[in-house]
Formats: C-alpha cells, sequence, structure tokens
C-alpha cells in the first residue's frame, strides 16, 4: 500500500498513462493508434478493479472491438503508413501547456473535493441484472434515443458510400 | 430451397469418407512405394529399340537380331532432336534375311526426349517402340540420362509383355511381310530353275541369268 | 433422478478434487492462488494437445474425403505428425523482412495467443469446472474476441506487404460484419436464462424431462440460435467456407504471409483454439455444456461429455472444410448484412414470444412456423436476381 492505494491500481495507472503519453508522442500513426488501445485496456482494468464488470468488458468490447479498429482503419484509408520527417509540435506550446495544467488542477480539484471523508459505505452490489433493470425503465428514453442515432448514423454512413450511379444499383 | 446444396454436399463428403475405408474405389490412391497401380497398356515413357531374341542375349544376339537399319528417319522427325544415330560402315542381315546397315551408336537423351512417340510412328521397320519404365531417377544428370544402344536395346518378348496387343499386331504383320517375301523368293527361284532346265535344253549359249533378287 | 454411484460421482469431479488436494499442501491464504494456477496450467495443457490431435484429424479426415490418405509415415497411423510438424516450425530460421515494423510484427502473434486463451477462461467445462466465475461472462468472451481482430490487423500491416494488408482488410471487415450475428443470436440464450453467467446458463440447460434433455438446440429458437451462431464462429475464426483472408490459393497466406517459423505456428496454434473456445460456446449456450445428452447417460462424467461434444463440433467443422468452396469476399457480406443478421433479430422476437406464451404445442408450431416462414422468405428474396443455372463450359473453337 503506497500512499493509501494499491499496488495493483499503481501499475494499472502507470500503464494506462504510459499508454496514453506514447500515443500521444509516437510518430508513427499506427503506433500511436496501438498505444492508445493499451490505454483503453488499462482503463478497462480499472474498472475491472472497482468490482465494475459490466463497464470493464463493455470498454473492452466497444473501445478496443470496435473503436481503435476504427481509428486504425480510418489512419489506413486515408493517410497511408509514412513517416513524418519531423515531429508535429504546435508553435504555440506554451499556451497549450497552461491550459491544460489549468483544466488538470480544475479536475483534480473537483474529484478530490467530491470524495467524502468517510469513503466507508459498502460499494453497491451492481450486478448486470440491475444494470439491464434500469435500462428498461428508468433508462429507456435514453436508451431508445441513442438506439435512433445509431441507426441514423448507420444509414448515413451507406448513403454516403454508396456509389454515385443513380440507377439504384447499390449494393 | 436455400442451403439444400450444402446438405447434399455434405451427404456426399460424408460418403467419401465412410466409403474409402471400406471400398477401393472410394480411396482411388495406393501407398506408393509399397504398393503399385498396374499401368494401362497404353502407357508411354522413353523408347527402346526392338531386338528379336532372348531376354537375356548377349551384345552380339542382340544386335543380330536388332529391328534398326540406320534409316534416321527417326532422328529427323524427332522435336527436340534427342536420338543421335552414326551409321555402321559393314551390314548384316535383317529378319527377312537381306543385309541392311545398322546403327553403330544410337543414342537417346531421355532428360531431352518428350514421350511424343512421334519415332514410334514413323518408324517403317517397327525397330523403335515406347517402354513403360518411369523409376528412372539417377544421380548423374548428364551421363545417367544418355541411354545407348545396348541399354535401348530390349526383347520382342518383353515388347509383347509391355503392349501384348500392339505386339501381336506387329508380330503378325512382320510374319506376313516375311511369308510374302519368301513367297516371292520361291516364286523367283521356280522360274529361275524353269529358265536355267530350259536353256540346259537348248543349244548352250551364253546368257547370263537376272539374278533375282528378292524384292524387299 | 436415479441416484449414481459414488464412485461416478468421484469421477465426475476428479479434476476439482484433485486441485483441492494440491491445495492443501499451501499455507490457506495462499491456496486461491494456487487454484487458479492449476487450473491456468491445465488450460494450457489440454488445449493445445487437443490442437496437435486436430491437425493429424483434419489432414486425415480431409484426405479421406478426398480420395486419399491422410498422413501415415509418422508413427502409427500417422498420430505422431504433430511432433514432425512442431519440430519444423521451432527449427525453421525466424525471417523477418527489412522493411516491417519489428515491434508490430513481433507482438501480432503474441496478442492472439494471449486473447485466444483469455477467452477459456470461462467455459464451463465440468460440473463445478470453470476457471473463472464471472458474473459477466459472455461480455467477458466477447469483448476478448474482439481483440483477437486487433491481433490480425498488427499482423497484416506490419508486414509492409500489400498481399497481408489486403489479407488483413479483408479478414478484419468479415470479423467486425460476423461479430453482431453472433452476439444477437447469443442473446437469445442469455435472454431465456436470465443471466450472463456462463455456469448458469448451463445449470438451466442441465434439467430431463422424461429422458430428454432441455438443451437450448431442441428448441426452434435455439435451433435457429444454433446455427446462426455456428456459421458466425466459422466467419469469426476465418475457418473455411470463410477463410478467404488466409486464402491460400489465392493471398499466399493472406496476412501472415511474411511468418515463418515458430511465429507461424503461434498464428496457426492461435486460430485453431480460437476455434475450439468459440466451438465451447456453442457448447455451452446451445448444447448444453457438459450435460449428458439423455438423462439414463448422466453417470458419464461431465468433463467427458463436453469433450466428447467439443470433439463432435470439431469433427463437424472439419467436415465442412471438406465440402464447401470457398465464399467471394462480397457474398461474405452479403450473406452477413442481408441473411443473418435480419434472421437472429427475427429469432431474438421470436425467443421472446416462446417466453410469453403458455407452455404447449402452441408455442413450438407457432415459433417454427415463423422462423421457417422467415427462412424460406428471405432465402427466396435474396436469390431472385441469381441465375445459377447447370454449369457451362466454353472451349476454344
Amino acid at each position: 500500500m503506497i500512499f493509501g492505494l494499491s499496488l495493483v491500481f499503481i501499475l494499472t495507472s502507470i500503464l494506462t498513462v504510459a499508454g496514453a503519453l506514447a500515443a500521444a508522442l509516437l510518430r508513427n500513426l499506427v503506433h500511436c493508434a496501438l498505444s492508445l488501445t493499451v490505454t483503453f485496456a488499462g482503463l478497462a482494468l480499472l474498472y475491472l478493479q472497482l468490482d465494475a464488470q459490466f463497464a470493464g468488458f463493455a470498454q473492452i468490447l466497444i473501445y478496443i472491438g470496435a473503436v481503435a479498429i476504427l481509428v486504425v482503419f480510418a489512419i489506413l484509408l486515408t493517410r497511408g503508413s509514412g513517416i513524418p520527417e519531423h515531429r508535429s509540435f504546435s508553435s504555440s506550446w506554451l499556451a497549450g501547456l497552461v491550459i491544460s495544467a489549468g483544466v488538470f488542477s480544475l479536475l483534480s480539484w473537483a474529484v478530490i473535493e467530491s470524495i467524502p471523508a468517510s469513503a466507508a459505505r459498502a460499494t453497491p452490489q451492481l450486478t448486470v441484472q440491475k444494470i439491464g433493470q434500469a435500462l428498461m425503465s428508468s433508462y429507456v428514453l435514453p436508451l431508445e434515443i441513442v438506439a435512433v442515432l445509431l441507426t441514423v448514423a448507420l444509414i448515413g454512413a451507406v448513403i454516403v458510400a454508396m456509389p454515385e450511379s443513380s440507377k439504384g444499383g447499390a449494393k | 430451397m436455400l442451403g439444400e446444396g450444402i446438405l447434399k454436399g455434405l451427404g456426399e463428403t460424408a460418403k467419401n469418407f465412410a466409403g474409402s475405408f471400406v471400398s477401393k474405389e472410394r480411396l482411388t490412391t495406393v501407398q506408393y512405394p509399397e504398393e503399385r497401380i498396374a499401368p494401362i497398356e497404353n502407357t508411354r515413357d522413353f523408347p527402346f529399340l526392338v531386338y528379336d531374341g532372348a531376354e537375356d542375349a548377349d551384345e552380339a544376339a542382340k544386335l543380330a537380331g536388332l529391328r534398326c537399319v540406320a534409316c534416321q528417319i527417326c532422328e529427323k522427325e524427332c522435336p527436340p532432336k534427342c536420338i543421335y544415330i552414326v551409321k555402321s560402315t559393314d551390314k548384316k542381315p535383317d529378319y527377312v534375311g537381306k543385309p541392311q546397315i545398322y546403327p553403330a551408336r544410337f543414342d537417346i537423351d531421355i532428360s531431352v526426349c518428350m514421350s511424343c512417340q512421334i519415332c514410334v510412328e514413323v518408324c517403317p521397320f517397327e525397330a523403335i517402340k515406347m517402354d513403360t519404365e518411369f523409376e528412372l531417377s539417377t544421380t548423374d544428370r548428364f551421363g545417367g540420362l544418355l541411354f545407348d544402344r545396348d541399354h535401348l536395346a530390349r526383347s520382342n518378348q518383353h515388347y509383347h509383355k509391355i503392349h501384348p496387343t500392339e505386339a501381336a499386331e506387329v508380330d503378325a504383320r512382320l510374319a506376313e511381310e516375311k511369308a510374302k517375301v519368301e513367297a516371292k523368293a520361291k516364286a523367283a527361284a521356280e522360274a529361275a530353275a524353269a529358265k536355267a532346265a530350259a536353256a540346259s535344253a537348248a543349244p548352250p549359249v551364253v546368257k547370263p541369268a537376272p539374278a533375282k533378287e528378292p524384292g524387299a | 433422478m436415479t441416484v449414481i454411484s459414488p464412485f461416478w460421482t468421484n469421477l465426475d469431479q476428479i479434476f476439482v478434487l484433485l486441485q483441492q488436494w494440491i491445495e492443501s499442501f499451501f499455507p490457506l491464504w495462499l491456496q486461491p492462488a494456487v487454484g487458479s494456477v492449476l487450473g491456468v496450467v491445465a488450460i494450457v495443457a489440454a488445449f493445445p494437445g487437443i490442437f496437435a490431435l486436430t491437425t493429424v484429424l483434419e489432414r486425415k479426415g480431409l484426405g479421406r474425403m478426398q480420395n486419399r490418405l491422410g498422413p501415415n509415415r509418422v508413427g502409427p497411423l500417422g498420430i505422431l505428425q504433430p511432433v514432425a510438424d512442431g519440430i519444423k516450425s521451432l527449427t525453421k530460421e525466424d525471417i523477418v523482412p527489412l522493411t516491417a515494423d519489428a515491434a508490430v510484427h513481433f507482438l501480432a502473434p503474441v496478442v492472439l495467443v494471449i486473447a485466444v486463451f483469455l477467452g477459456f477462461a470461462v467455459l464451463p467445462i465440468g460440473r463445478n469446472m470453470v476457471l473463472a466465475n464471472l458474473d459477466a461472462g459472455l461480455l467477458f468472451f466477447f469483448a476478448i474476441g474482439a481483440s483477437t481482430e486487433l491481433s490480425i490487423f498488427m499482423a497484416g500491416w506490419s508486414s509492409r506487404n500489400k498481399y497481408s494488408l489486403l489479407g488483413a482488410m479483408r479478414a478484419v471487415a468479415q470479423m467486425i460484419s460476423y461479430e453482431v450475428p453472433l452476439l444477437l443470436s447469443s442473446v437469445v440464450a442469455v435472454m431465456i436464462t436470465g443471466s450472463l453467467s456462463t455456469v448458469k446458463i448451463v445449470e438451466a440447460q442441465s434439467g430431463f424431462t422424461g429422458i430428454f434433455p432441455h438443451w437450448y438446440v431442441f428448441t426452434p429458437w435455439g435451433f435457429a440460435g444454433f446455427t446462426l451462431f455456428v456459421i458466425a464462429a466459422l466467419a469469426e475464426t476465418n475457418r473455411s467456407p470463410f477463410d478467404l483472408p488466409e486464402g491460400e490459393s489465392e493471398l499466399v497466406a493472406g496476412y501472415f504471409t511474411e511468418y515463418s517459423g515458430f511465429k507461424f505456428a503461434l498464428f496457426f496454434l492461435g486460430e485453431y483454439l480460437g476455434m475450439f473456445s468459440i466451438a465451447g460456446f456453442a457448447i455451452t449456450l446451445f448444447l448444453g455444456g457438459w450435460g449428458a445428452p439423455l438423462s439414463v447417460l448422466s453417470f458419464i462424467p461431465s468433463w467427458a461429455w463436453f469433450f466428447a461434444k467439443l470433439f463432435c463440433a470439431i469433427c463437424f467443422f472439419i467436415w465442412l472444410r471438406g465440402t464447401l468452396p470457398r465464399l467471394r469476399q462480397d457474398q461474405l457480406m452479403n450473406f452477413a448484412w442481408k441473411f443473418m443478421l435480419p434472421m437472429s433479430l427475427l429469432n431474438l422476437l421470436v425467443a421472446a414470444a416462446w417466453r410469453f406464451l403458455p407452455e404447449g404445442p402452441s408455442r413450438w408450431v407457432v415459433c417454427s412456423a415463423v422462423l421457417l416462414a422467415a427462412y424460406v422468405l428471405l432465402g427466396r428474396v435474396l436469390m431472385r436476381h441469381q441465375h445459377l443455372g447447370a454449369r457451362s463450359y466454353r472451349y476454344a473453337d
């Protein structure tokens, strides 16, 4: 126990932060995408350590299984795998540093302030069944809206990708 | 119906699988080299020279019965030019007794031969036929694949063994030719004898009797 | 239920008893860790062993189906062929192309094998014999399965070879498209059981009416779900007839063209282990897991039934490989999106109807009729523009 944090948590957070840093600093774009995948995996491990099984596995399934593949495909189909000769550092890096430091301090203040002093309450037993019931009762409207949104996105993608022949020769 | 073809296909492969343990026609491969499938009669690999004689004859007997007269037609017709013939300077009698030249050298390079059988088709003397031997691998790429006359000479009995119907047909034809030749020779001999008898009865006139050669 | 003698009960639980016996040598605080390690060792030993057996079985089975003998020189009937293959792949030179991305090239087979081995953790191999009794076991399995796609992409891209890249993109497109029917067809089992835990799903199928088991495959929605799951599983593991990404006659070897020696063996291992784990999952969801097919046979140990069913599934996959020609990429995608997706959605509705209809022959008739009608209609509609006549040959005149 170091600083009141378990060893597993420290290792996982090192993995996550290292992945995020690599994703920002590496030159080869596909390497960046793969390090981002490592970050996602680290996040999933953090969820699992908090006993949120559904969130953890859904993180792996969705982020690593779909979003990472999407990112990689997007890189491949647009830029190719060429390695840029020089690092793309922006010229206004000082302003960026100041702004990110400000955001980080705000977020950490919010997180620290929100943990009550006596965090000895038992964590709620959140089974998948409870999640399902909540989705079907109190969160059914957001569920349906998200479903409609996804369908619209799917149809939009198909329409954008359809060949230009207007004779209805679409696949 | 969708999926019907798949089920029929599955049935077919299942029949193949089960049948391969019980029936020979479902398992058409044999465990070479321990087992071999007998070749069919029309198998052909590389040519050989036919000689009339016993299978284990010595060199002299092989040469004596060799049908080839070194006419060089096969050498000229061979597409990849794998036959090399050198004619002899003396003659030996052939199967009807007529003196013919014979090949002093007859080499076939089987690394070049493409088994097209053209040499067999054009030979007028039924002297060169196709063998069925295919296990001819050797470590000597050049000399080991160059067959000379003695290596190529195989007896007519060997020919009967590998191509029975063809050999029977060839033998029948050759016997017919020989019979025709002999009949002509007999007729000529009888005519000569009759002429000689007529000549001895008439006043002796020196007339050279035309020596009738047996028709070739 | 007939009383089973203690001998058979002990045989059923023999591996659990063995694990407890080994654990007893360790102090109490170390015992769970030792138990997990033993489970992991068992999985890592057993399934690659089955992989070795499957390679021989496949080559000999395919050979017999194709009117020839398979390998039969190494060992009696060729059984030791995997040993020869293993020695060959270990001693071959490991060639990495000069322009290849060395780190990613090395990591791709590693990621694949790790992801595939992780999937075995939630398979209930016998009664009380599951490595990780997770509440969301199903979700875990599919999440890990999704990670294998990433390794295939890594393999194809890092080789810097257009054939590998093409094969990898085809493979990833195929796997993503078939992921949707795979998940949807497994949801029916979850719906009727009411839990995502694989252990509970198997237990829900372990009852018997008379002598017939309660396996989900014997219900109309279960049969449809099982068929769809198996087809999607074949596509997920790039197995014939969906093996276009590794099309041996087309793309050299697809995304693992540039791999040789041990890395190729790892890919091969990963592919076959993926096949076993997804077959095991199909058995868990629809075929009753470790349950016996007839109640009179339930004295036979549960793990024996699981492996017997796995063996039948493997034989069926080999049979399919020997029978069907390869599907083209556009045929693959059409099949996934236009046929399997609507069928699996309809299957969800039918399973829901089954749940709410009263018990009796009426729900059997209604559900079967709906599924059959949809199958025939969809088939007709999708085939109406395909004029598949007898094959005609054109000869040069």
